[in-house]
């Protein structure tokens, strides 16, 4: 079974990288572009095909080590 | 007092932490591998500087996990001693030592210049060779050294006087905001906040390099005291 996590920072802290590419995209033509949050993806390969175990591994997995929870939220997507 | 540096892939400070506490105050130390449990009978565990595992994940992430960190957890709920150093700050933020977490620097770039603290507190075993409000000048090297919590988090660690060292201006000025914070903050922490402990007051963590300016050869010993601090408390730890 795949998946993929992702980990962003939270929506009430400041988000440097984000603020950046947000400048930046609007210097190069996108003046649409309200705001940007920079973060990270990860596909995960399980060889379990149980996906409520899958589901919560994954969950541990961003509470344990994918994501800082005092900076970063996380969703988790099971993708087959 | 006995004193361990550990050290992990990528530590790049440890072998400066290891010759000030041996060379300058003179004490007994060796190196812990990360990959040790046994903390050795160390008084004091100093967690260096540098890009353990590269920085890969978050500063300080990978190395949180490691065998080592058990142990120097259960030292600290001990009340064993523990002083982090830039990466090593990051390490206990993310070992939840310490409360809060880094964010990238706010204008993204990576600052290696001196920088001016304020000691906000000298009932310490760490800074009691220091004033309260006492101004020292310590040189910093980070990309992350942002740091970030909730509002509430923010006051509760403020009321708790767990805020040890604040980045100020020359002369003592705040650095919180306007353009003096633009100018002294170097990386836009909240509270412009450089070093905080725990509510033990026995696991310090800060960003600036303390071990870079303990000596008149270097130009700077404004970092000394804090070594000097810990000789003493390490010391009457062992009486």
């Amino acid at each position: 079974m795949k998946a993929r996590v992702t980990v962003y920072p939270r929506r009430e802290i400041l988000d440097p990288q984000g603020k950046a590419i947000r400048d930046a995209l609007s210097r190069v033509g996108f003046p649409d572009v309200e705001d940007v949050r920079a973060g990270k993806s990860f596909e995960i390969k399980l060889s379990t095909d149980d996906p409520d175990r899958a589901n919560r591994e994954l969950r541990e997995m961003c509470e344990k080590l994918l994501a800082n929870t005092v900076v970063e939220d996380y969703s988790v997507e099971l993708l087959s | 007092m006995k004193a361990g540096v550990v050290v992990f892939p990528g530590s790049n400070c440890d072998h400066d932490a290891y010759h000030v506490l041996k060379h300058v105050v003179e004490q007994d130390v060796t190196f812990l591998w990360h990959q040790d449990e046994d903390l050795q009978g160390c008084d004091l565990v100093v967690i260096p500087g540098g890009f353990s595992y590269g920085d890969y994940l978050r500063a300080g992430a990978v190395a949180s996990l490691s065998p080592v960190m058990s142990a120097v957890k259960r030292h600290a709920e001990a009340g064993g001693l523990v002083l982090g150093i830039c990466n090593g700050f990051q390490i206990l933020l993310e070992a939840g030592l310490l409360p809060g977490a880094m964010r990238r620097n706010q204008n993204l770039r990576f600052q290696c210049r001196d920088v001016f603290l304020r000691v906000e507190r000298n009932d310490l075993p760490f800074t009691r060779h220091f004033e309260v409000g006492q101004i020292l000048r310590m040189p910093i090297a980070h990309a992350e050294g942002n740091y970030e919590d909730s509002h509430e988090k923010l006051d509760r660690l403020e009321a708790a006087r767990q805020v040890v060292f604040r980045y100020v201006a020359p002369d003592g000025s705040p650095a919180v905001s306007g353009d003096l914070g633009a100018q002294w903050n170097p990386n836009g922490s909240a509270r412009a906040i450089a070093g905080i402990c725990n509510e033990g007051g026995n696991v310090l963590g800060m960003m600036p390099h303390p071990e870079r300016c303990s000596e008149e050869i270097l130009g700077n010993t404004d970092g000394l005291g804090l070594f000097q601090s810990l000789v003493e408390s390490g010391v009457g730890v062992l009486q």
